[in-house]
């Protein structure tokens, strides 16, 4: 097992996603690949040596590699996620460690139906996971519902409607929770166990769900997953809690 | 290294939509730096066992408060304590492992 050893990684892009969410791609050079649904740690040091630690999912999948990708969600009172924003540029070198986790991973293997449930930043390393089915032609449906308040914080909007619209098994549902636009077809409200149910519908009861957002989000889609009748074992969670920023 | 029980309490702003739970609440899978740290290899698929209500579990699906002096995982079934990390001022970390009646390795 390989040891977990902080490493320098150097800013090669910065892109917006949407008026909150940044990705940043990150060169680290002898990256050991990652499983879709890692994270890594990052750490940065100020110069009277004060540091602060914080943990991002990997939203890029493993063929990117030694370039990997975080898409970080500003968080105003934030410590981290505001300098991540405002003052890093390309070039720019800080530590990282990792990939970490081996509980919330797809890499492919399993032949299980995917339900990806998703809240704001949540999508990140469902993203990942959504990349690499795409990029290995896995035959395994995946449905990705995804909860966002508004049309423009859709993370990923052009890139989700390109790959869903291919027509190879993977379908993406949004449900916008305070603003929609005109015309606007999907759903208009949180994520419910009504919805659930409809979404399950066309995923099959044999799903392996992962769930990743904020924590009152991330709670209230498992239980209701757990009452429609999946087993715990089906649905596996991701918190975002409080603590990134 | 500063650990995640000196950061302030920062809600994302998703959260308000879905009311109810406690925002507090992560799960052990945030924990899995640390965990490797401490253990040398990755702990979040590990089996473990509740000595409380004996459910089996993987370390990743237990429930992690981090913004306590120390890190606290419960078990998700019965909530009780499974295990107690404190970082001491060394470096080194105290375990109290009272409440796994035993972690697969």
């Amino acid at each position: 097992m390989a040891t977990l050893n902080w490493q320098i990684a150097t800013v090669t892009a910065v892109r917006d996603e949407t008026p909150r969410v940044k990705t940043l791609s990150l060169l680290v050079p002898g990256w050991q690949s990652h499983r879709p649904g890692q994270h890594v740690d990052i750490r940065l040091t100020a110069e009277d040596g004060y540091q602060a630690q914080r943990s991002y999912s990997i939203a890029s999948a493993p063929n990117e590699q030694p370039v990997i990708d975080l898409s970080v969600e500003r968080v105003e009172d934030g410590e981290v996620s505001p300098f991540l924003h405002d003052e890093v540029v390309v070039g720019d070198r800080f530590e990282v460690r990792g990939p970490i986790g081996g509980y919330f991973v797809w890499d492919g293997a399993a032949t299980d139906p995917l339900l990806l449930v998703a809240g704001g930043s949540g999508v990140v390393p469902l993203m990942a996971m959504v990349r690499h089915r795409s990029h290995i032609g896995a035959a395994v449906p995946c449905t990705l519902l995804y909860s966002s308040r508004t049309p423009d914080d859709i993370i990923y909007a052009d890139e989700l409607a390109r790959l869903g619209g291919r027509d190879d098994g993977l379908r993406v549902i949004h449900a916008l929770t305070r603003v929609q636009a005109a015309g606007w077809t999907g759903y208009s409200r949180r994520i419910d166990m009504r919805m659930l149910g409809e979404v399950l519908e066309g995923t099959g009861r044999m799903a392996q769900a992962f769930v990743c957002g904020p924590t009152p989000l991330v709670e209230s889609v498992a239980e209701s997953l757990v009452n429609i009748g999946l087993a715990p074992g089906q649905v596996r969670t991701e918190r975002f809690g409080p603590t990134g920023a | 290294m500063t650990d995640q029980s000196n950061q302030s309490v920062e809600l994302d702003h998703e959260a308000s939509d879905y009311e109810g739970a406690d925002p507090l609440t992560l799960d052990a899978n945030a924990t899995a730096g640390m965990l490797m740290e401490i253990f040398g290899t990755e702990m979040t698929v590990a089996a473990s066992r509740c000595t409380h209500c004996g459910n089996r579990a993987q370390v990743g699906s237990l429930r992690a408060y981090v913004h306590a002096p120390g890190i606290v995982l419960r078990c998700s079934t019965c909530t009780e304590v499974v295990l107690r990390i404190m970082r001491r001022p060394d470096g080194s970390y105290l375990v109290d492992a009272r409440g796994a009646a035993y972690i697969r390795m």
